[in-house]
């Protein structure tokens, strides 16, 4: 676990992106398996995003589904898509659109670290 | 070939101090009966699941409370779409001789078996435990973030899926059984209380207590039958984080799968039972499949396409947005309805042309599809 030890990872309470390739066909994805789910190939390669991407889809979350989250009501949530070839979903600034080029930071949502983007100023 | 002799249905809504098993059995002693069927007659059972009665082994719980001696009995789970899989699976198990009359039931008091919070938890684990949940996302964010890339992308606005919910209420009007029975006009619906933008709570399908069951048979037991003619599925993501598209989910391969089996071409289906969790699902269905060009479903609705004396008549029972969504027993309503309609018992809604039925349901966040094809008899 070396290899991978640097790599920031929020869900695991570091501020960064992680994510997954495959070496043999060169596949990328976001959600964390021991092998590539395209070609099957092991043992992927763990990779720090750089936190840039363009927003694919957004809303603003009024009802939130706890008690626990209800204080942070209204929440605008976001699918990005990174730079680096896929997709996630983060927290965002409420006047983000659709195709806007943003830039990730870390926030504290409930006790627990979350991406939340804003806006790259071109 | 198969048969779907008979079908029961609770009304959805409010049914307090009404449990799981009870609504299950309520559906399931009206479907029998609709298929001059008793309990010893039935020698498959397939069953969904309940949020409310989380079980490992809910058919064999049922075979049990109802007095059932199956020889083939299982649960299966696929969100909205696991009542009609379980048809597609009853279908094959009748037509490869694995069982003779299968009973299809679900129910769940899904209203008042729990706290609104907690259906509203349960209901987004669909979502990515890790990745999605922690964030504080909903099954109506879920199709939310679909929505705003599909409006993107096609010019749906939202008075066009207003249209939707305004039909589902026009159709539910007219049924007892509905959940929601007074008129509703697009202002109303574009001015009702925001859940997850673009969608307000009259783009959502509301949550009710309800069960609903069928007999499908490989001989025909009683007058009122349609038959299975094709069947199909498509499965391509669960979360929405890793759906392939947000426009082009797996519904057309399902539908046409469904079709190529059925021997049918899609101009010559005569009424529509489609998934309608939210108006943006609706409208995604009915342009993915192609029952109305992209970005112009709600169009047609406005138009009276989809009305039940129109020349497509769709969920004329008011769909899940307004007849209302007890879980697995939600989508089989839609079968109820389209069977009635088949079988000229529709009464006040009754189509003038029912012969030929398309239904699809989704599971998930449009992750999971499934596509009927009935003949009426």
């Amino acid at each position: 676990m070396s290899a991978t030890s640097q790599i920031l990872d929020w869900t695991a309470g570091a501020q960064g992106i992680a994510y997954q390739c495959c070496s043999a066909c060169k596949a990328v994805w976001y959600f964390r398996r021991n092998f590539c789910p395209h070609c099957g190939s092991a043992p992927p390669e763990e990779k720090q995003a750089s936190g840039l991407g363009i927003v694919h889809a957004a809303t603003q979350v009024a009802r939130a589904p706890s008690e626990e989250l209800r204080p942070y009501a209204p929440y605008v949530i976001l699918l990005v898509d990174a730079d680096e070839g896929f997709r996630l979903m983060a927290h965002g600034d409420s006047a983000l659109k659709i195709g806007d080029r943003v830039r990730a930071r870390f926030i504290t949502l409930a006790g627990k670290l979350i991406p939340h983007f804003e806006k790259v100023q071109t | 070939m198969s048969y779907i002799s008979g079908v029961g249905l609770t009304p959805f809504g409010k049914l307090p101090g009404r449990t799981t098993l009870d609504l299950m059995s309520a559906a399931a002693e009206s479907a029998l009966a609709d298929a001059h069927l008793e309990r010893k007659d039935v020698d498959g059972l397939l069953c969904g699941y309940s949020t409310t009665f989380p079980h490992l082994m809910l058919s064999t719980v049922f075979v049990e409370h109802f007095g059932l001696r199956p020889t083939y009995a299982h649960s299966i789970q696929v969100g909205g779409a696991t009542g009609f899989a379980m048809v597609m699976l009853a279908h094959h198990l009748v037509e490869s001789g694995a069982a003779r009359n299968v009973l299809v039931v679900a129910g769940e008091n899904r209203l008042t078996g729990q706290t609104r919070d907690a259906a509203v938890q349960t209901l987004a684990q669909v979502g990515h435990p890790v990745y999605e949940v922690p964030l504080g996302a909903t099954i109506p964010a879920y199709y939310a973030l679909v929505a705003s890339r599909y409006m993107h992308e096609h010019g749906t606005s939202e008075p066009d899926l207003a249209e939707l919910a305004v039909l589902m209420r026009r159709h539910a009007i007219m049924h007892p059984g509905a959940q929601f029975r007074e008129a509703i006009s697009a202002q109303d619906v574009l001015a009702s209380k925001p859940i997850a933008s673009p969608l307000k709570l009259l783009d959502c399908c509301p949550v009710s207590d309800g069960g609903a069951a069928f007999v499908v048979t490989r001989d025909p037991t009683s007058d009122s039958r349609v038959r299975i003619i094709g069947t199909g599925q498509a499965h391509t993501h669960q979360h929405v984080s890793a759906a392939p598209s947000l426009t082009e989910f797996g519904a057309k391969a399902s539908v046409e799968r469904a079709c190529s089996a059925a021997g049918i071409a899609l101009d010559n289906v005569r009424y529509a039972a489609i998934y309608d969790s939210f108006t943006i699902t609706l409208t995604i269905l009915l342009e993915e499949i192609g029952l109305a060009p992209r970005g112009q479903a709600g169009r047609r609705a406005r138009e009276g396409y989809f009305n039940f004396d129109g020349p497509l008549p769709l969920n004329t029972h008011g769909g899940l947005l307004s007849y209302g969504h007890c879980g697995c027993g939600g989508a089989m309503a839609h079968l109820v309805e389209t069977h009635h309609q088949m079988t000229g018992r529709a009464g006040p809604r009754q189509v003038k042309d029912a012969s030929l039925a398309l239904l699809h349901g989704d599971g998930g966040v449009l992750s999971s599809h499934v596509s009927l094809v009935l003949e009426a008899e």
